[in-house]
């Protein structure tokens, strides 16, 4: 038996966190909805105020919120395991840093370009497109590195300054850029799970529900990284092809979702910590369920606070992420016994 | 005697630095070998390339008599297992996950373990006698605890050979002894074929069938008695030591 009685209980009761962060998340926000309202309009269809700011605003970005969680979670924990280091995220490879990259080159470069192409690069489409872009070229050149060498250790280092060197681009970029594309980009950057389109969303979605069924399919694999490399691969396991398939994973997931909402933070490193201190095991396909779970229920946590901190205003989803995984990281780093793969 | 493994011609080392050229050696079922020399030699580039974990510069393994870079990867985890000298990275396996993670070749995608797989798990444990660790996180262990573990599951991979880089490295007197014994009990009771590197020379002249020495500027295999015939033992290290045949010891000039 993978699951012993005191883990199924925990699921269950992570699964009925899960379903009433759902339907506070969409009870609450400038307008608050009584749970009765939220049920019912959910299975009929009266065209009234209600409805509407349920089915066209709340309900996507809840869903958006448990995709997000799920999809930075399990990128998070694949990291963790492979680079065999706790601080390991999806942000350590520098993937959403070259998304970030694409995203300032379209916003804060187009004024050097002619006037009709300005307007076409302004379009949400093509940001969308950039940070797509940006995010496959540096995975293109992890796959590429990773290739080549066979320590992991320095992947994870060249990534680290291929995040660097992303960063100061964006930098430069913002220092000649105009005060209203600036604007816009900060915006993007700060990172926000509304407005996604009913068709958005369900790439969202396919891309997530593939990253998670081919990490699942990888579980076993993925305990074995825990022995190391070297024993990993004297039991049978073909480790590049292994790197390269997480690597695939981690990068596609990452470069979506930041596509899509943005650069949003800590998530995938500070969630599977949690659920490595709360299951205690080191089984993979737990460890991947749980985190999902964790991470979906953490991110509609974030999105209800978000909303409900400050009266009227909301508070960007990637301040908030930080604000709250931060401590909890370095609570983990202080209590160095906690932090485990 | 049945010729387990053998290497043709195998020349080892790292890109360009030959490290051995034409090594030619034959490991049969059922023997303890040691493997000897001073440091940088290249102890454990030759059990890495055996063991497949770095490729050799040319030349052939043959296990039977089948080349090993025919084997499928799991048909090479079936054939050979390792115990290495590097740390395990920090994790929650406790003592029994990581003994059953050498079952690895054997079981399907999601781990599930048959009742086979428990079997030999639990053969494992007992043979090497860890039972009251399994239960224990891998890093609460001692260093000797964790190389019995490393062993067991080793011996959980239920391999016909075993290669150990340095196992009595680190461990007490009495620790060293223990690990020796249990090889040797493993060879004698499993047949297994068991390849060892150590730098506790004496110990290995009492208890391996037989050594392999790699000097710089040979090798020689045999067992230690017609080694001893031989003058290769004062050719390992530098004119500082010599090797006292009487005594069968090293001594300090």
């Amino acid at each position: 038996m993978i699951f012993n009685t005191k883990h199924i209980r925990i699921l269950l009761l992570l699964l009925v966190l899960l379903v009433v962060f759902f339907m506070v998340d969409i009870r609450l926000g400038s307008v608050n909805i009584p749970f009765s309202d939220v049920f019912s309009s959910f299975f009929t269809s009266d065209g009234s105020v209600t409805e509407v700011i349920i089915k066209n605003y709340r309900l996507p970005k809840a869903i958006t919120a448990i995709l997000v969680g799920i999809g930075l979670s399990i990128s998070g924990l694949l990291m963790q395991t492979l680079f065999r280091n706790p601080l390991a995220g999806p942000y350590i490879l520098g993937v959403s840093s070259g998304a970030s990259l694409g995203v300032a080159l379209v916003i804060l470069g187009s004024s050097f370009m002619p006037l009709f192409i300005q307007n076409m690069l302004q379009s949400s489409v093509s940001i969308l497109l950039a940070a797509g872009f940006g995010s496959f070229l540096v995975l293109l050149l992890i796959v590429f590195i990773s290739q080549k060498l066979k320590n992991t250790l320095i992947v994870l280092i060249v990534g680290v300054m291929l995040g660097s060197f992303t960063n100061a681009l964006v930098s430069l970029l913002s220092y000649f850029g105009k005060a209203d594309e600036l604007q816009k980009y900060i915006v993007w950057n700060l990172g926000s799970l509304a407005h996604l389109s009913t068709e958005n969303i369900l790439s969202v979605a396919f891309v997530v529900l593939i990253g998670f069924g081919f990490s699942l399919q990888m579980a076993k694999a993925l305990d074995l990284l825990l022995l190391g490399e070297n024993y990993a691969q004297s039991l049978g396991l073909p480790i590049k092809k292994t790197r390269l398939k997480i690597i695939a994973i981690t990068g596609l997931v990452t470069g979506a979702l930041t596509a899509f909402v943005g650069p949003i933070a800590f998530i995938g490193l500070a969630v599977p910590h949690i659920a490595k201190m709360i299951f205690k095991t080191s089984n993979h396909f737990i460890l991947l369920i749980s985190s999902a779970l964790l991470g979906a229920i953490s991110l509609l946590l974030c999105d209800v606070l978000s909303q409900q901190l400050l009266k009227n205003t909301v508070i960007p989803i990637n301040v908030l992420t930080s604000l709250i995984a931060v401590p909890v990281i370095v609570y983990l780093v202080f209590n160095k016994q906690k932090i485990q793969f | 005697m049945k010729t387990l493994i053998k290497t043709q011609n195998l020349s080892i080392g790292y890109g360009s630095k030959v490290l051995f050229s034409n090594l030619n050696i034959a490991f049969t079922k059922g023997e303890l070998v040691a493997v000897i020399g001073k440091n940088g030699i290249g102890k454990s580039t030759f059990l890495r390339t055996l063991a497949g974990l770095q490729t050799q510069l040319s030349g052939e393994i043959y296990f039977h008599d089948k080349n090993i870079q025919t084997l499928s990867h799991q048909e090479k985890a079936q054939t050979i297992s390792v115990v290495l000298t590097e740390k395990l990275p920090p994790s929650n396996l406790t003592v029994y996950e990581l003994v059953a993670l050498g079952r690895y070749p054997y079981v399907h995608w999601l781990g599930k373990l048959s009742a086979l797989d428990k079997q030999k798990i639990d053969e494992a444990i007992q043979l090497t006698e860890i039972q009251d660790l399994i239960t224990k996180n891998h890093e609460e262990i001692s260093d000797g605890q964790l190389q019995k573990v490393l062993i067991a599951r080793a011996l959980a991979q239920d391999t016909p050979l075993i290669i150990l880089d340095e196992p009595t490295t680190h461990l007490d007197f009495q620790n060293k002894i223990n690990i020796l014994q249990l090889l040797k009990k493993l060879t004698l009771e499993h047949q297994k074929t068991i390849i060892f590197s150590t730098h506790d020379l004496d110990f290995a002249l009492q208890i391996a069938d037989e050594l392999l020495v790699l000097t710089p500027q040979t090798h020689l295999k045999n067992t230690p008695e017609k080694l001893l015939e031989t003058p290769i033992f004062n050719t390992i290290f530098d004119n500082s030591v010599y090797f006292d045949t009487d005594k069968k010891q090293f001594k300090i000039v």
